[in-house]
């Protein structure tokens, strides 16, 4: 399952591990676009790919990361 | 111009700021004869700021902990420019005791009130006690200290309440709590947030008004300890705790409310020695008045208080900050109108409020005869995620508080922007409403709309 930007932002904080095992609806990063924190959550339950780090740019669309579920 | 013996001549002003406000204050110095310098970061260089300025210094990378709020880089600016005062505008550095120390101990003058007492307004907490104490009316409530006792604040303050970071700001760092069994982990968050984000646990908790008008009193405090007031604000119009559209004066408040909000901000203003421009915020419910704290700062909404009086704000923070050298005081310079509005274009979608960054390819506002622009940006330029959503503030005066609802309204259908999504058809939604024509809204305006679609 992808995990998207839904805007232009800067990845703020990263709350999970890679490979880290997640539920469905747990947060994952914190983004900041225009001073707005936007919480970007599991969108099912598995195993976070991440593809950002703290500090990164991400346009609109950009994939955030990857929830494996199996 | 006077320069009276304490005066301290103001020749060259740096503005540690961007945007509109940076431009704001660009203007008034250049009538005074006043040069200025601009800084920016490298996502600002194409900003119209950065043109308008008599000298621009770049002072780093997009991010504002990079360049806007990095001390050392903005004071090192001023310096080398040979500035002799810094403007701070709103945001950013504006409310830092530090800077403005730092400021002054590098021999510039700063334009805006002393550290001692930004130092004393930034904790809400202490603000609120020292307003208690000469008598400005607070709302039920406490400062609130490790491991407290849940059913003592539900019984001393009263459900609902907020509890919010004494640190706070912006509607940062706030939660509104309706049940007993909810307050202690309200008030470990707000703790916990507070620490993190502000450097200060203190927690402070309010009862919670959900009909109430945020209404404000704009205070000038001059270097001879008198305070000047002018008029107030009327700012319920929030998303996100947030302030969309301001007006001037606030439509239908009682005469005695209004009486008693002037006599609180000056003598709360008088109490501490405020000096410069600042704001008394509070919330009105009824006859009801409660302070919520103090601003100290040029606000964003300041211009529906300068269409309204003809006083030009800035010439005022330059006056107290020279001592008298720069501007006349209280001078109306400009053309006084019965009523003001301000509408905030933001970058950003109308119905969910998400900022929508991206390049302002058209961006035309009707430059007509009672509207006053105040933009950040001119077409072409590129909108970031780095900094605010706001794009322009409209402002629009008149005859009447109708006259000014209708000519906003004509406005607004006159714009164009594209490239980016903007709050506009909110706006005139806003416009629209009901509450808002029969001038009688509070701060749940903005909810009962999303509520009614």
């Amino acid at each position: 399952m992808n995990v998207v930007s839904p805007v232009m932002a800067n990845v703020w904080k990263v709350l999970v591990l890679e490979a880290q095992s997640v539920d469905a609806g747990e947060p994952l990063m914190v983004l900041e676009s225009m001073k707005m924190e936007i919480p970007i959550e599991a969108s099912a339950a598995g195993q976070v790919r991440l593809f950002v780090i703290e500090g990164d740019v991400v346009d609109e669309g950009a994939m955030l990361a990857i929830i494996e579920t199996t | 111009m006077n320069t009276g013996q304490d005066g301290r001549p103001i020749r060259r002003v740096l503005i540690a700021n961007r945007g509109e406000i940076a431009r704001r204050v660009i203007r008034t110095c250049q009538r005074l004869g006043i040069q200025t310098v601009a800084v920016y970061s490298s996502a600002d260089a194409q900003t119209p700021h950065v043109q308008e300025a008599d000298l621009a210094i770049e002072i780093g990378p997009p991010p504002a902990a990079e360049s806007y709020l990095d001390t050392e880089r903005v004071l090192a600016a001023a310096v080398d420019s040979g500035a002799d005062a810094i403007h701070p505008g709103y945001g950013f550095l504006s409310e830092n005791p530090e800077f403005a120390r730092r400021t002054e101990a590098r021999g510039l003058t700063w334009i805006g009130p002393s550290a001692d007492t930004m130092l004393l307004v930034a904790d809400k907490g202490q603000a609120r006690i020292e307003m208690d104490r000469v008598g400005v009316p607070v709302s039920r409530g406490c400062v609130v200290q490790a491991d407290p006792d849940p059913e003592l604040i539900a019984e001393e303050v009263g459900l609902p309440l907020i509890v919010k970071a004494c640190a706070g700001g912006g509607g940062i760092g706030m939660q509104v709590v309706t049940e007993l069994g909810s307050i202690a982990e309200a008030v470990d968050r707000v703790r916990t947030f507070g620490e993190r984000f502000f450097g200060n646990p203190g927690v402070l908790v309010e009862r919670y008004l959900p009909s109430a008008k945020h209404i404000e009193v704009q205070v000038l405090g001059y270097h001879d300890g008198t305070v000047a007031i002018l008029g107030e604000r009327e700012c319920s119009v929030q998303r996100r705790y947030q302030k969309v559209i301001e007006e001037a004066p606030s439509p239908r408040l009682d005469a005695g409310v209004r009486k008693m909000l002037y006599e609180s901000a000056q003598r709360g203003a008088e109490a501490i020695g405020y000096q410069g421009a600042g704001t008394f915020e509070f919330l009105v419910s009824g006859r009801d008045v409660a302070f919520l704290e103090v601003n100290a700062r040029i606000q964003v909404e300041h211009p529906v208080t300068e269409l309204t009086t003809g006083i030009d704000i800035v010439e005022q923070q330059l006056h107290v900050a020279s001592r008298g050298s720069v501007g006349r005081r209280l001078n109306v310079s400009a053309e006084v109108f019965p009523h003001a509005l301000e509408l905030r274009l933001y970058a950003e979608d109308p119905n969910t409020f998400f900022p929508s960054p991206g390049v302002l390819e058209r961006f035309r506002v009707p430059n007509w005869e009672g509207v006053r622009l105040e933009a950040a940006y001119s077409e072409g330029n590129v909108v970031s995620q780095y900094y605010d959503p706001l794009l322009a503030k409209i402002c629009v005066s008149g005859a009447s508080r109708e006259e000014a609802i209708q000519t906003a309204l004509e406005v607004i259908d006159a714009t164009e922007v594209k490239g980016l999504k903007t709050n506009l058809p909110f706006l005139r939604q806003v416009l629209m409403h009901e509450s808002f024509v029969a001038g009688n809204y509070d701060v749940g305006i903005v909810s009962q709309m999303k509520n009614s679609t």
